[in-house]
């Protein structure tokens, strides 16, 4: 009977972690339509997770542009068709790499420190001193979190998706001697809107995952500092499960047949 | 007349298996300073965390000023939170914060007044703690252990509440410091008037900021009484927390 106990435990963990979740992200965004709001905070919020996340963002973009270039074209000279690889990178920044790319990246950076921030919060009761001194601390720390979250994530991966492309540009250009107006020309022919708006839609919940998780974690960690670290790698793990997953179910949404 | 500021009757409060505390009973009367006295894991900070309404009990009735608290919807337990001034164990600044603003956090978030009027109360009530304007600009995390306790303690008193609740105020503090804080917290509760509610585990502490003195043990208040009382009591619980001893009924839990 002993293994099929130890499935029961797990699986009723399961249940009530995501039940307990499912409450959170409600209530979460419940109070994301209820004053009184703190622009203070979410200004700083906005700042660090747009423009301190700019840097990482744009290198991983770019880099992905710049691979790609060059892996389509061992694959397309086969064929004869490197007029193509215009095309496929920049469906690909747009579509997919830049949002799911920038998303795990921002998920590393970002939800790791807000977990370890408000489970550090936890810990050292400062979110029951929040509580006796007149403030809801989901308002004060979780809803500015995943506003910055949801509004900066499109921002930042439509600088993504430029870079990206730019990067793409520059070796088609540099190394594979490409005409750099006939490869623009090609780029802009192929971009569809669906292309870049389904790419924005996608950062926008993925920022709202990413925030999600990071406050989930950190806003139940116990233990200490054990318990934060535990908090930290639990928000971000579970951020990239999600924005990959979440990734798959918006592609269907948006071009499945 | 004579009613009670706070009172716990039967409180009870279980985590899963572990049932921490198994009836409570306790009034504080208006202006008086009760010191709550145990072992660690007694569940000091679980009654108060419970007056608080941070927990909720599983059973029992907690009234302050005669009216029922537990169970109160969120609005109207802020209300009575807005009386209630706490000091947190380890003082539970906000990093993110100015020390000024820490003190006047209540102040601001119940738009009690506006942010210059709020920078002017903080430097007060830092003042009554001993502590220089100054120290209003600095972040709490270059503050010292001692001094960040003050700040908590300036915090607790800023919006001049009718009871104040202290968790552990000398712990993780040199004697010199401790006695500084007892002093303060002697000091403040005779100025704002207010009624007081400690726990603590150092004695010379209890003895000093307490006008009376309760045991906790085993989920339960097994004595209460005056400090000057409590040398001399035979009841071999109190007895032996009081002197220290590793001998007797209270057994530490100690893993293997």
């Amino acid at each position: 009977m002993k293994p099929l106990r130890a499935i029961g435990r797990v699986f009723l963990a399961f249940l009530g972690t995501a039940g307990r979740l499912t409450m959170f992200a409600g209530t979460s965004v419940t109070h994301c339509f209820l004053p009184p709001y703190y622009p203070r905070i979410m200004l700083r919020q906005m700042i660090e997770i747009g423009y301190f996340s700019l840097p990482v963002v744009g290198l991983t973009a770019v880099f992905a542009g710049m691979v790609l270039a060059l892996q389509s074209y061992t694959g397309f000279a086969r064929f004869s068709a490197e007029g193509a690889i215009a095309n496929v990178v920049v469906l690909s920044v747009t579509r997919e790499l830049a949002p799911v790319l920038g998303g795990l990246m921002i998920a590393g950076r970002v939800g790791a420190s807000m977990a370890a921030e408000i489970g550090t919060m936890r810990v050292t009761e400062q979110i029951d001193a929040l509580t006796t001194l007149s403030t809801n601390p989901i308002k004060y720390l979780v809803v500015p979190r995943i506003i910055a979250g949801v509004v900066m994530l499109p921002f930042l991966i439509l600088i993504a998706d430029i870079i990206g492309v730019f990067g793409g540009f520059l070796v088609s250009v540099y190394k594979l001697g490409f005409n750099p107006a006939i490869y623009l020309q090609n780029t802009w022919d192929f971009l569809e809107p669906l292309d870049v708006i389904s790419g924005l839609v996608k950062a926008s919940v993925f920022g709202f995952l990413v925030a999600l998780m990071g406050c989930y974690h950190g806003y139940y960690s116990k233990g200490g500092a054990q318990g934060v670290g535990t908090a930290t790698t639990n928000a971000v793990v579970s951020a990239s499960i999600l924005i990959l997953c979440f990734n798959y179910i918006l592609t269907e949404a948006f071009f499945g047949l | 007349m004579d009613q009670p500021k706070i009172e716990l009757s039967g409180v009870t409060k279980a985590f899963g298996a572990k049932q921490v505390l198994t009836g409570v009973d306790l009034t504080v009367a208006e202006g008086e300073s009760v010191v709550i006295i145990g072992g660690s894991g007694t569940g000091k900070s679980v009654t108060v965390k419970c007056i608080l309404g941070l927990l909720k009990p599983d059973a029992g009735s907690i009234k302050i000023d005669g009216r029922e608290v537990t169970g109160l919807s969120v609005g109207e337990r802020d209300k009575v939170n807005r009386q209630v001034g706490m000091l947190f164990q380890g003082g539970a600044l906000f990093d993110s914060l100015p020390v000024w603003e820490n003190v006047a956090f209540g102040l601001l978030s119940r738009k009690q007044c506006g942010r210059e009027e709020a920078r002017e109360i903080a430097a007060r009530k830092l003042a009554m703690v001993g502590l220089k304007r100054e120290i209003g600009e600095a972040q709490p995390a270059d503050l010292s252990i001692g001094m960040q306790k003050r700040v908590g303690l300036a915090r607790a008193i800023a919006t001049d509440p009718e009871i104040i609740l202290f968790d552990e105020p000398t712990t993780g503090l040199d004697p010199i410091m401790a006695d500084m804080i007892n002093e303060l917290i002697v000091h403040v509760n005779q100025e704002v008037g207010a009624t007081a509610l400690s726990i603590s585990h150092d004695m010379e502490s209890a003895r000093k900021i307490g006008d009376r003195i309760a045991m906790l043990y085993q989920g339960k208040i097994v004595w209460a009484g005056d400090p000057a009382d409590i040398d001399g009591e035979t009841d071999p619980v109190v007895d032996q927390f009081v002197h220290g001893r590793v001998d007797g009924p209270i057994k530490m839990a100690i893993r293997a």
